[in-house]
């Protein structure tokens, strides 16, 4: 199939000639970033696009020639679950009971069944509007089961949903394929999903890369991952140094280690990477599916944000260590809703420190306060040793935000959204043109300076944005949900460049609900309901719920864990 | 298969009546906002020149000056206050004190009683032209009336100027309320009609709603007819109400009968509601559904139906525009209703002008709607 749409006067391809087949009573996943064309196959499929070339068939029938026959009995869930927020979970079964036409003496077994599957039993009287991200989904789940179809096809449904809630949806979309043998098309952008389908179509670019069982995925890779652990080399220069080495196609950061990937089933060599400057230790790790991905990516040269190799220069190393946030008791209300309770940490000049939490967790509120825009209701808080609540301005001064969605001006051009963010903060003369050309050179942004910014990829509009918040030279850095829905070409891209400006004496703070972001952070908070459940390194917070069980725990598995204690002594009450 | 479909349509109505029903903002542009309408447009908006300030140069009194000055003094259309010099009369006109100046030149009476030049000036302050033509238009009463009972008085007959007659049929009392209430009722019908549908459609795009609905057994025109009903409801209990505000309220009598008027509104509504549908079928965003309802919608509504603005004085090429204005239609309708009865000449050309609108739009929103996102 091949998929073209026009937007603003010009054609632009959302498929190139995909091909693929979802398999009877099996779960195929369509794993991309953003802009990866996972949403334009799941409409083709529900017959809402028509194909500019090629076919589309849905249990035999052709989506395109004869629409309304596959929607009458497929389950769909479109992003956002489609709910009617203003009815009660009821009233939206209700409605799609009718819809579909299941008889009235069928209804309420069928209504205790779905009910009792995704745990809503005791919120159907509840409107929909008011139920949590987890119970949005689940509700979005039911609808979209209601008729029982033989065929189900679920658009993002665990995107912004906590990882508990995660779980439980994939518990219920593997119930319904071994016990009711449905077949389940899903689309997602969490590569960690990729384990939990029995097939998976990995999209990049439009295009597909590969489709493949999972574990023949990682199975190419076998062999061909590491974990280098160094000693008297920070783990950022350490990444840096061997992310360079020959043969070495990925180097992440993962708690104090480095993680890689090389091009074949051998290990650097360590006198390549440290050339006998610091003792190194290489150990084989089993793949992961990210790594077949990487490898998949670089192999195919296909990146929406390749270039740039140069890191950040340290910008202003003056090494003085000291506490920069200081965060006490802080509290916020909105009317008799308690959303952050109590919170307290600190974060030290040139540390990377992580807001974790779902959406609804009070993450973007703590942000908010931090950077001034929302007064607290109760605690203290100061920022580079000012006091937000006596020298709100000067504070601001001090730091650099970047926003979760691209918030400049997507009429200007790179050039213009820089001058005007400069003087915005009060830069002026040759010193504005100085930041300009700065980061023009530093975030290769010279060959899109005067397109306008709505046009560039998302990997260049996110490194825009990060320019955009630097051009003052910030001591901290805010960064909301910095990399959600890049590629992880385009994300390794940007932790580089932010790594860089930590080792240069500039603390970073971040909020994300991806958990592999997580093992960025020199440190990181849990939170879930306004409260911090958890603070610590990504290694500690892992090894703490290290067991028999769970020998490699992941952030996930942690983060799980510290839910379902915080929760376990007030279970009723919800 | 009918049971089916019976089905599901009566799921999505019941679905739409109690989104209308939660939704504050769809009962007050349907209840509130006529209400609002009616008591502004009837209380402040109004087209009668009442109490309006005039200023009075008597240049030499005597008799007949007097008692002319006296018609005005009686009026209650005018508060004259007496000024010594025409000079200062400007002056407060400029000042905008006076809307209007009455001149009695010395001659007054020598002039009046001969023959050939005008024996008043008249100054009338053009800024508010509506204003001047209706202050120019009871000063000619008053002048003719005076004349009148002067001359009766006297046992003079004048030759000039002609002895003109007012006589003003349907609305004796020329209150404005009397015809801008009904004309009003179809400005709050296209408003609850075209925008409020216009909305609600984008609504469901907006929050995603409309995708999920396209992929389930639901045929195209049971998702119509089910914005369709529900807003019908809506509009025609908004227009009961406005009815109920302007005889109760504003005294406006209804002279034609009720059923008719329920009649014509239904097909009015029908027309307001498939244009609030096709609109929906080209913006999928509730601010651009909205803005684009207010203005093909709303502003000829207002301005384009003869409501407050004749329509025989427009230029001819405005003129033709109108004809594609379906409140043009109803407001005819229903100042014909109101004031003058059952006339079936009006009533049922525009009725049936307003049924061919309303069967236009429904079938271009059925053909535009589509069970796809493209």
């Amino acid at each position: 199939m091949s998929k073209s749409f026009a937007r603003a006067g010009r054609i632009v391809a959302a498929l190139d000639r995909v091909s693929f087949i979802a398999r009877r009573a099996l779960v195929t996943g369509l794993i991309g970033s953003d802009g990866s064309g996972k949403t334009t196959v799941m409409r083709l499929a529900a017959g809402l696009y028509l194909p500019n070339a090629g076919r589309i068939e849905v249990l035999g029938i052709d989506a395109a020639a004869d629409p309304q026959r596959v929607q009458s009995i497929i389950g769909y869930m479109p992003q956002r679950f489609g709910l009617y927020e203003d009815l009660s979970v009821q009233e939206n079964l209700d409605l799609h009971a009718d819809l579909h036409g299941v008889a009235h003496p069928d209804r309420p077994g069928r209504y205790a069944d779905l009910m009792h599957m995704t745990g809503l039993a005791p919120f159907t009287r509840r409107l929909a509007g008011k139920l949590s991200g987890g119970m949005k989904q689940k509700l979005g789940l039911a609808c979209a089961l209601i008729a029982a179809p033989p065929f189900l096809l679920l658009d993002e449904p665990t995107v912004g949903v906590d990882p508990v809630s995660r779980r439980e949806l994939w518990v219920i979309v593997h119930r319904l394929v071994e016990e009711r043998g449905a077949t389940v098309l899903l689309s997602t952008s969490y590569l960690d999903e990729a384990e939990r389908c029995d097939e998976v179509v990995l999209m990049q670019g439009g295009g597909v890369l590969g489709q493949d069982r999972p574990q023949a995925y990682t199975r190419r890779l076998e062999g061909r991952s590491f974990r280098v652990s160094a000693s008297g080399i920070s783990k950022r220069a350490l990444q840096e140094r061997i992310g360079r080495a020959p043969g070495v196609l990925d180097a992440t950061i993962q708690g104090s280690h480095v993680r890689i990937v090389t091009e074949r089933a051998a290990p650097p060599s360590p006198a390549q990477v440290a050339g006998g400057e610091f003792p190194l230790e290489i150990a084989p790790v089993a793949p992961r599916f990210e790594d077949s991905f990487i490898s998949l990516l670089k192999e195919q040269g296909k990146s929406a944000s390749a270039g740039g190799d140069r890191a950040i220069p340290l910008a202003r190393a003056d090494g003085a260590d000291g506490d920069v946030i200081v965060v006490r008791n802080l509290s916020r209300r909105f009317g008799d809703f308690q959303a952050v309770s109590d919170i307290s940490f600190t974060v030290r000049r040139g540390e990377i420190f992580g807001l974790l939490g779902a959406n609804g967790a009070g993450k973007s509120t703590t942000f908010r306060m931090l950077c001034g825009l929302l007064p607290a209701s109760g605690g203290s808080l100061s920022l580079a040793g000012l006091d937000l609540r006596v020298a709100p301005a000067r504070a601001r001064g001090r730091i650099g935000y970047m926003a979760q969605k691209f918030s400049l001006y997507g009429d200007l051009s790179a050039r213009e959204n820089l001058r005007f963010f400069s003087a915005a903060y009060g830069l002026a003369g040759a010193r504005r043109q100085d930041r300009i050309a700065w980061a023009l050179d530093e975030f290769a942004l010279r060959p899109f300076a005067d397109a306008p910014s709505r046009d560039l990829p998302l990997g260049f509009k996110q490194r825009l944005a990060l320019a955009a918040a630097l051009m003052h030279e910030p001591e901290i850095l805010f960064l909301d949900e910095p990399t959600s829905g890049v590629d992880p070409l385009g994300r390794r891209d940007f932790w580089r460049r932010i790594n860089a400006l930590a080792e240069g004496g500039i603390t970073v703070m971040v909020t994300t609900h991806f958990m592999d972001e997580a093992e960025y952070c020199d440190r990181l908070a849990i939170m879930s309901r306004g409260r911090i459940l958890a603070e610590s390194g990504s290694e500690e917070m892992r090894a703490r719920f290290r067991s028999a069980a769970l020998p490699n725990p992941t952030m996930e598995d942690a983060f799980v864990a510290l839910i379902a204690a915080a929760e376990a002594p007030s279970a009723g009450a919800a | 298969m009918n049971a089916r479909r019976w089905m599901r349509l009566r799921g999505l109505l019941r679905k739409e009546s109690l989104q209308i029903l939660r939704d504050p903002s769809s009962i007050a542009i349907a209840f509130v906002m006529p209400v609002v309408l009616l008591l502004l447009i009837g209380y402040g908006l109004s087209l009668d020149a009442k109490n309006v300030p005039l200023a009075l140069v008597i240049e030499n009194p005597n008799a007949e000056s007097a008692s002319f000055a006296a018609g005005f003094f009686q009026s209650p259309y005018f508060i004259p206050v007496r000024f010594g010099a025409v000079q200062d009369a400007e002056a407060a006109m400029r000042a905008r004190e006076v809307d209007g100046i009455i001149w009695l030149r010395s001659n007054f009476t020598r002039q009046m009683l001969g023959a050939g030049a005008a024996p008043i000036g008249v100054i009338v302050n053009g800024v508010d032209a509506n204003n001047a033509r209706i202050v120019e238009g009871y000063l000619q009463q008053v002048w003719a009336g005076w004349l009148a009972s002067y001359a009766a008085a006297h046992g003079i007959a004048f030759a000039e100027p002609l002895n003109v007659e007012f006589r003003v049929w349907f609305n004796p009392a020329v209150e404005s309320a009397d015809f801008l209430a009904p004309g009003l009722i179809a400005l709050i019908m296209t408003l609850t009609g075209a925008l409020l549908t216009a909305m609600v459609v984008a609504r469901e795009w907006e929050r995603g709603t409309m995708e999920a609905l396209l992929v389930t057994p639901a045929a195209i025109s049971e998702i119509i007819v089910s914005k369709l009903l529900p807003y019908f409801g809506l509009g025609m209990g908004g227009m009961a109400l406005s009815v109920a505000v302007t005889t109760g309220l504003f005294h406006v009598p209804l002279r034609g009968s009720i059923w008719l008027l329920m009649a014509a509104s239904a097909v009015f509504m029908l027309s307001a509601l498939g244009m609030g549908l096709v609109i929906s079928t080209f913006s999928k965003n509730q601010f651009a559904a909205g803005q684009i309802a207010i203005t093909v919608a709303y502003m000829p509504a207002f301005m384009l139906s003869g409501f407050v603005f004749d329509i025989a004085s427009m230029p001819a090429p405005i003129r033709v525009i109108t004809y594609v204005v379906g409140a043009r239609y109803f407001v005819a309708i229903l100042q014909s209703l109101f004031l003058a009865g059952n006339v079936w000449p009006v009533v049922l050309p525009n009725m049936a002008a307003l049924a061919l609108m309303a069967a236009i739009f429904i079938a271009v929103a059925r053909r535009l709607a589509r069970k796809s996102l493209e």
